[in-house]
């Protein structure tokens, strides 16, 4: 599904990403961990388009398609979904307001009618129930005023409704207590399927007791410095980031 | 920040879509302002002899006015004696039905969607439709007349319900209130009329649509609204302008009286012809707009949606006489290119115990200047007054400007006021979050503003709020709806 | 200009003029006094003075503004000072420097301290550089006729990398046993990297109208500190109008406090300039106003340059039949992008006849920008008024408590113990015998 070649990246002057070889097949859940500063959020920002971060060297392939061509939108509108790591809040605009613009302009990007207030409603109900939110929440401006877990679980909320091919999840984790956690992981779940992927950016090991990998990347100093299953993020938990640290310097 | 740019740039070179014109016969006065067109004027209207001379009084005090230069708006001097001060399609002496209007000026009024067939009629609206200086059609006339309620042309008005215009006529804005108002007193040809009697809700949204057509000329025209004792009415006032490279005046006056527990609610959806990207051309908008809430529990509430006019200078205000009455303004004033608005209201206490609220929202683009200029003032015997205002702004590239001059004078002490202002820019990861999910840059930038006047938007009745909406983004953008 | 008055008051004050202490100087003054000559004080429509009718009360409180310089009477300021406060002391009596009464402590390596018109022929250099900056005396009628006819200033000037410990402290004493009329000068210059404390006191004595105006001009360089305090407690027939310009460059911290608790009229024209980047600049003040005073404080934060900070909080108390006059302008240039810009006016009134007119006014052409003002009018909050006295205590110390409470935030922002100490105690005292 998703094929990064030598991705390589800076932001300003600063190279973040040292070239990163990764390949991402359909159902799979792969999780990047690393230390602070690794470049684990900036791999999530190249892929989803943000204009800050200039690609200076490599290729992304996504379904047959360069997807470092694509603008934003029409990532999204190939199927890349970002829960973001500070979903931003946009007074004004609901929540559904918002999902219908978006929802409808994906579906005529892709050749389908626009869909009338009932079957949106209607999916919406369905998807609600799935992710465990509440109508209410929907009808505010988005993200305003909602608490850390509200926020993300309006994340998994709006990746329901979008159906997306390959989720990528911002540290999403961050910020949750522990209940809002399970409710934004069984979401996240509920989602899974043998059509999609996800990849899990995070810094710690407990999302990964919720949202089970197929394979954990270790990002160190903008390059992937060891790859292997759930068992490595235990390891990691165990022995800290210190420990991938000091092998690369032995190497 | 080129993409950025790029975008701003495509906003920013969008079309006005009222541009064209039509080629309607007219009947003019001389080019020229002197007491002989005021005569001219009166007469093509068989004007009673009070309201000349009225008139005449307005035009001398006038000429020994000078044209206000507090606001923040810059243009070449007007040329007083260059301007047509009437202009009437040419049409038969009186109409008896609306098949009678001429077809071209149907066609216009349809091309604007608004429909003065009756059968075609926008529902639950009566519409007024002026062109240049002159009431063309009023539809729903006869309905409303079964509950008493006047709703006609100013010069029906005059004709039909003298007792009632000479009584209002000047009582809420005195004929030398300000120049631009002593200019239309003395030269307005035409406007509505409305008036609701005691303990009547009127059914339906009144509208007035306004349209300049004809080349030189300003339009004068003056809305007047009474309502009785009890009763409601909303009032819908739009306009537009064809595509002119040279500047063409709008000096209105609008009036509005409430008695006890009576509340009009006034809502405007402005989109004069704002000149091309470059500065040229448009409607110079200078507007008095002013309501008395004369009885206790009285309300008056303007509600103001501005994207056109090269320059808009108007301050809906509410005098708060009665007791307990109410005052309010919400407004979205946008500009782009080279357009000037200064714009806001004043809400006089007078009575005890009133309240007044301000909701003011300016977008700047382009290389335009926006500015909120308001009033709240609160005299010596209104104990117990509340006011409340918001204004906020919203700058759209590093062209333009956006200004706040409220002004707060208080001499009571039992008065609470509070004033809040921001300025903000949209912000660049508000547009990525958008975009992320698929709406395309032009999109959201729509959105979020959309979303940043949806205050102002919703006070507005649901038909114009659509037509806002889609307004709103037409300014700012190409074609997102 | 001045068709409204029957009086030529600008030729009677330009009448007075006696002195000058240079041909720059005198081409100077009388390139001021022909330029208010044309332009005239202002009248009651000019915009700026509409609730200050600061030419009117001239009228009504003098017979002529013809006068002569006034002998020194005074001989002890003991009760003026700041208890505690290790400082500089210059002391200015009716206009003229008195050497006797001031004491000058810091060393002059670290900054030189001296009146205005030695300066002038001392340090010619540097005062030509910073005194009437831009043809300043143009802003305002009252700089005009303060550039004309000032009698004497203080003049310092703080040597690079040197953190003065020791404040300046500026005593302008005026004795109204007759009619006067004051005309003073501040010309300071704050070097790289230097810190320095001012805080300038008015007080008046006798029972006479004084006219008093005063130009401060002080440039703060890059990476430097000012801190300055203003006292403004003229009791009686005191009509005082300050212009103040305070000029930032990169990296600079201005913190400003302004209290005004006396006199009949009280006129600030406050300007920052923050013509640097990464500047931050503290705007406080404090009106806190009984009888008849009409205070009336003009400031302008203006943005020049892009990622400075400014935080402006001005709160007043009306009583009797005072007036409060805010007018705040933030102005942030097109270049200044990046900029952060806070303003908030908030107002008590106590009386039925007091009042407050505020214009706090923003005025922005970038677009990356913060900006809020907010403005509020309110009365004390009677609840927490009941709820004090039902803890028994009485109605008079309450609403001292609650005043207070409403300054605090103000008072809060002064960082050095003594002054803060000093002002607390002006404040508090003014709390509990006036309102």
């Amino acid at each position: 599904m998703l094929s990064i070649k030598n991705l390589q990246a800076k932001i300003g002057e600063k190279q973040i990403l040292q070239g990163i070889d990764l390949q991402i097949n359909a159902g799979e859940v792969h999780a990047i961990m690393g230390p602070n500063g690794s470049g684990k959020s900036t791999l999530a920002s190249v892929l989803s388009g943000r204009e800050e971060y200039e690609v200076t060297e490599g290729e992304v392939d996504f379904l047959g398609k360069n997807l470092l061509e694509l603008s934003p939108e029409d990532r999204a509108r190939e199927g890349i979904f970002m829960a973001f790591q500070y979903p931003v809040e946009i007074p004004g605009v609901s929540t559904i307001n918002f999902m219908k613009t978006a929802l409808n302009q994906i579906r005529t990007y892709r050749g389908q009618q626009a869909l009338d207030a009932v079957s949106f409603l209607g999916l919406m109900k369905e998807k609600m129930k799935l992710v465990e939110i509440d109508q209410s929440l929907l009808n505010r401006s988005l993200n305003e005023g909602f608490s850390g877990g509200e926020k993300k679980r309006n994340e998994v909320f709006q990746m329901a409704m979008l159906e997306p091919k390959l989720s990528i999840l911002d540290e999403t984790d961050s910020g949750l207590d522990i209940d809002a956690l399970r409710i934004v992981a069984n979401g996240v779940n509920k989602l899974r399927s043998q059509n999609n992927a996800t990849i899990v950016v995070t810094h710690y090991q407990r999302l990964l007791d919720y949202i089970v990998p197929d394979f954990v990347h270790v990002l160190y100093k903008g390059r992937i410095v060891k790859s292997g299953t759930k068992e490595l993020a235990l390891e990691l938990e165990a022995k800290g980031y210190d420990w991938i640290k000091n092998e690369v310097a032995a190497v | 920040m080129s993409k950025d740019n790029q975008v701003l740039e495509e906003l920013t070179s969008k079309e006005y879509e009222h541009g064209w014109t039509v080629n309607l016969e007219a009947d003019e006065a001389p080019r020229g302002l002197n007491e002989d067109t005021v005569r001219f004027i009166s007469a093509k209207k068989n004007e009673p002899e009070w309201l000349l001379e009225w008139r005449l009084k307005a035009f001398r005090m006038w000429v020994k006015m000078a044209e206000p230069k507090w606001p923040n708006v810059h243009y070449p001097p007007i040329d007083y004696q260059d301007i047509i001060y009437y202009s009437a399609p040419k049409k038969k002496a009186s109409l008896n039905s609306i098949d009678e209007v001429d077809p071209e000026l149907i066609k216009t009024f349809e091309k604007l969607g608004i429909s003065l067939g009756e059968q075609k009629r926008l529902t639950g609206i009566a519409v007024d439709a002026v062109i240049d200086s002159v009431s063309v059609a009023t539809t729903f006339k006869d309905k409303l007349s079964e509950l008493g309620i006047i709703f006609c042309s100013f010069s029906e008005a005059v004709k039909e319900h003298p007792e009632l215009i000479r009584k209002y006529l000047g009582s809420v804005v005195p004929i030398n209130d300000n120049y631009f108002a002593a200019l239309n007193s003395a030269v307005f040809s035409d406007g509505s009329f409305c008036y609701i009697p005691k303990g009547v809700r009127c059914p339906m949204e009144l509208s007035t649509y306004f349209r300049i057509n004809a080349a030189n000329t300003g339009q004068f025209e003056r809305t007047l609204i009474v309502a009785e004792e009890g009763a409601y009415v909303s009032y819908l006032e739009g306009c537009t302008a064809p595509m002119r490279d040279e500047n063409q005046l709008h000096a209105a006056v609008v009036e509005l009286y409430t008695m006890k527990d009576a509340e009009i609610k006034y809502s405007t959806v402005q989109n004069w012809y704002p000149g091309d990207k470059n500065g040229k051309g448009g409607i110079y908008n200078f507007v008095t707009k002013r309501g008395l809430c004369f009885g206790d529990h009285s309300k008056i509430s303007w509600t103001q949606v501005e994207t056109g006019s090269a320059i808009t200078w108007k301050y809906p205000s509410c005098v708060l006489k009665g007791d307990y009455s109410k005052g309010e303004f919400y407004s979205v004033a946008v500009t782009n290119n080279y357009q000037q608005a200064d714009t806001g209201t004043k809400m006089i206490h007078i009575g005890k115990n009133t309240s007044s609220r301000i909701v003011s929202k300016g977008i700047s683009a382009g290389k335009s200047q926006n500015s909120y200029r308001g009033q709240v003032q609160i005299m010596k015997r209104a104990s117990n007054a509340r006011n409340f205002s918001q204004c906020d702004s919203l700058l759209m590239g590093d062209q333009c400007g956006a200004h706040t001059f409220p002004y707060i004078d208080v001499e009571n002490n039992t008065a609470r006021i509070e004033h809040e202002a921001t300025t903000s820019k949209i912000g660049e990861d508000q547009i990525f979050y958008c975009q992320q999910r698929g709406i395309s840059e032009e999109a959201a930038v729509a959105l979020i503003v959309n979303g940043y006047a949806k205050e102002v938007l919703n006070q507005l009745p649901m038909e114009f709020a659509v037509e806002a909406q889609k307004l709103l983004a037409l300014t700012l953008e190409g074609s997102v709806g | 200009m001045n068709v409204a008055t029957k009086r030529d008051l600008v030729s009677e004050l330009a009448a007075s003029r006696t002195r000058s202490y240079s041909p720059a100087d005198q081409a100077l003054r009388e390139d001021a006094l022909t330029y208010l000559k044309n332009t005239g004080l202002p009248i009651s429509k000019t915009e700026e003075y509409r609730f200050a009718p600061v030419t009117r009360i001239l009228e009504k409180n003098f017979d002529s503004l013809t006068l002569s310089s006034q002998v020194n009477t005074v001989v002890s300021v003991n009760e003026f000072l700041i208890e505690g406060l290790k400082g500089n002391i210059i002391v200015f009596v009716n206009g003229s420097y008195a050497p006797a009464l001031s004491k000058i402590v810091s060393n002059p390596d670290q900054i030189i301290i001296k009146p205005l018109s030695k300066a002038l022929v001392e340090n010619e250099e540097v005062v030509s550089a910073l005194l009437n900056q831009k043809e300043d005396y143009k802003k305002d009628p009252f700089s005009a006729v303060n550039t004309g006819l000032w009698s004497e200033g203080l003049f310092f000037h703080v040597a690079k990398h040197t953190e003065v410990k020791e404040p300046v402290y500026l005593l302008s004493l005026n004795d109204a046993s007759s009619a006067v009329s004051v005309h003073t000068r501040i010309v300071g210059w704050v070097e790289e990297g230097s810190e320095v404390t001012l805080i300038e006191r008015f007080e008046t004595t006798g029972h006479e109208a004084a006219f008093h105006t005063q130009v401060e001009e002080i440039s703060v360089a890059k990476e430097a500190v000012l801190n300055y305090y203003k006292i403004q407690n003229d009791p009686g027939k005191s009509i005082q109008v300050c212009n103040t310009l305070i000029h930032q460059s990169d990296h600079s911290h201005v913190n400003t406090f302004t209290l005004t608790m006396n006199g009949e009229v009280v006129r600030n024209n406050f300007s920052i300039a923050i013509d640097g980047e990464h500047c931050e600049s503290h705007f406080h003040g404090l009106y806190l106003l009984t009888g008849n005073t009409l205070a009336d404080n003009h400031t302008v934060v203006d943005h020049i340059k892009p990622n400075s900070f400014s935080n402006e909080l001005y709160k007043g108390v009306m009583d009797g039949h005072s007036k409060g006059v805010f007018n705040g302008k933030i102005y942030v240039r097109p270049q200044a992008q990046m900029t952060n810009a806070f303003q908030s006016n908030r107002n008590v009134l106590l009386s039925e006849t007091s009042t407050i007119n505020t214009k706090p006014q923003l005025e922005i052409w970038a677009d990356d920008v913060k900006c809020s003002h907010g403005c509020t009018t309110g009365q004390l909050d009677e609840e927490a008024l009941f709820y004090l006295q039902s803890r028994g205590i009485n109605k008079d110390s309450a609403r001292a408590m609650l005043l207070y409470a409403f300054a605090s935030d103000v008072i809060a922002t002064i960082k050095d113990e003594t002054l803060k100490t000093y002002f607390d105690q002006l404040i508090a005292e003014r709390l509990h015998k006036n309102f």
